[in-house]
């Protein structure tokens, strides 16, 4: 690169500026790309912030919560419908009378999958994240701290979030949690972790959930495997069938003993 | 959509920096593993300052491709592709050295 010219009077050079990264102006916009060349009397002030600052003081105020009542926290992500609920029903159901548990539910609207976890011995806390604009795709660190008055959190041993469910958004948001379960569901395809890296990238455990399925589906799990390997080398993988039970106690292990 | 949210995570930030001037462009460094659609977030970044001081601002976005460095060979790789892997020895235990970026760094402020 660089733009090495010759002048008329002999004198040559170039006009190469090293940048560690590229600039990419977007696809016919000209308000954002390159902006070298902006030149106004305007003061230029550093700021050198990260954006997501906010987010991960709250994500550090509680996890030191978390840690002072200890109680375990695993958030909980997924695309709508890989079985989320499910899999947290029947993980109630076998820890019910041993181990306390508290749940933060987040979802757009209603309270349809907080009921559906009534009555097994949890406590619910319900965050709706629907004001304005369609509602809000994931939870954040501030959301999960308006939750947690509404959860006995000295009283608990495992306390799990129930992410919004959606492959993008929540994989940015720390709340404070100790590990990230990924639920994914064989429908949703091989190919799932090379078009959704970040999230799986995030994850300390994928739930491989209803294999009662295989059978059935044209679904390749090696490549599966070798795709998730590919952007998450280190990603525990459990198989499970939230609707037979196969696997489930080796998830509700992990759970207690990572 | 969580580019409005991330809008206005931006906007405080600026606010601040900015303590009550008018702005005209913010810089911004969005790493290439950041979940950050630019169209996306320009065009929310024009929805939330309406009546503030950032109104009318351009949002000037640095990209900041993924590299990682292996553990093993010490080779640092450019990812072209997202496959989380050194590209001199193939080994996967490496580490994300750029390309996780998400900052304001400078804002421009208009003549006082």
């Amino acid at each position: 690169m660089g733009r090495f010219h010759r002048h008329d009077d002999g004198t040559e050079h170039d006009h190469d500026h090293d940048h560690p990264h590229a600039h990419e102006p977007a696809e016919g916009g000209s308000d954002v790309g390159d902006m070298s060349g902006y030149e106004t009397g305007a003061q230029r002030v550093e700021v050198l912030e990260a954006i997501f600052g906010e987010n991960d003081r709250v994500a550090a105020a509680n996890r030191s919560d978390f840690a002072a009542a200890g109680v375990r926290v695993v958030n909980l992500m997924s695309s709508p419908g890989a079985g989320k609920t499910t899999l947290l029903r029947e993980t109630l159901v076998r820890l019910q009378g041993r181990t306390r548990v508290g749940i933060i539910e987040g979802d757009i609207e209603t309270s349809i999958d907080a009921d559906r976890l009534e009555g097994l011995g949890a406590s619910v806390a319900l965050v709706n994240t629907g004001q304005g604009f369609g509602g809000e795709c994931h939870l954040d660190a501030p959301m999960v701290r308006s939750a947690l008055g509404r959860v006995p959190l000295a009283e608990l041993d495992v306390l799990f979030i129930e992410n919004v469910g959606n492959l993008v958004c929540p994989a940015e948001f720390d709340v404070g949690e100790h590990a990230r379960a990924m639920v994914y569901s064989p429908t949703e395809g091989e190919e799932k972790p090379l078009k959704y890296p970040i999230m799986f990238r995030t994850a300390d455990v994928v739930v491989v959930n209803k294999v009662d399925l295989l059978p059935h589906l044209d679904v390749d799990m090696d490549l599966f495997r070798r795709n998730l390997a590919a952007v998450n080398p280190t990603a525990h993988v459990l198989e499970v069938s939230a609707k037979t039970g196969e696997g489930v106690d080796a998830w509700v292990e992990w759970v207690l003993a990572p | 959509m969580h580019e409005l949210s991330l809008s206005q995570s931006i906007g405080q930030i600026v606010r601040k920096h900015a303590a009550g001037r008018q702005v005209e462009v913010v810089h911004l460094q969005v790493g290439q593993l950041r979940q950050v659609v630019p169209d996306s977030l320009v065009y929310c970044w024009g929805l939330v300052n309406e009546g503030t001081e950032c109104e009318g601002s351009v949002l000037d976005i640095d990209h900041v491709p993924a590299s990682v460095v292996c553990d093993d060979c010490g080779a640092t790789t450019l990812l072209a592709e997202m496959r989380l892997a050194c590209g001199s020895c193939g080994s996967s235990r490496i580490r994300v050295t750029t390309g996780e970026e998400f900052l304001v760094t400078s804002i421009e402020l208009a003549e006082a």
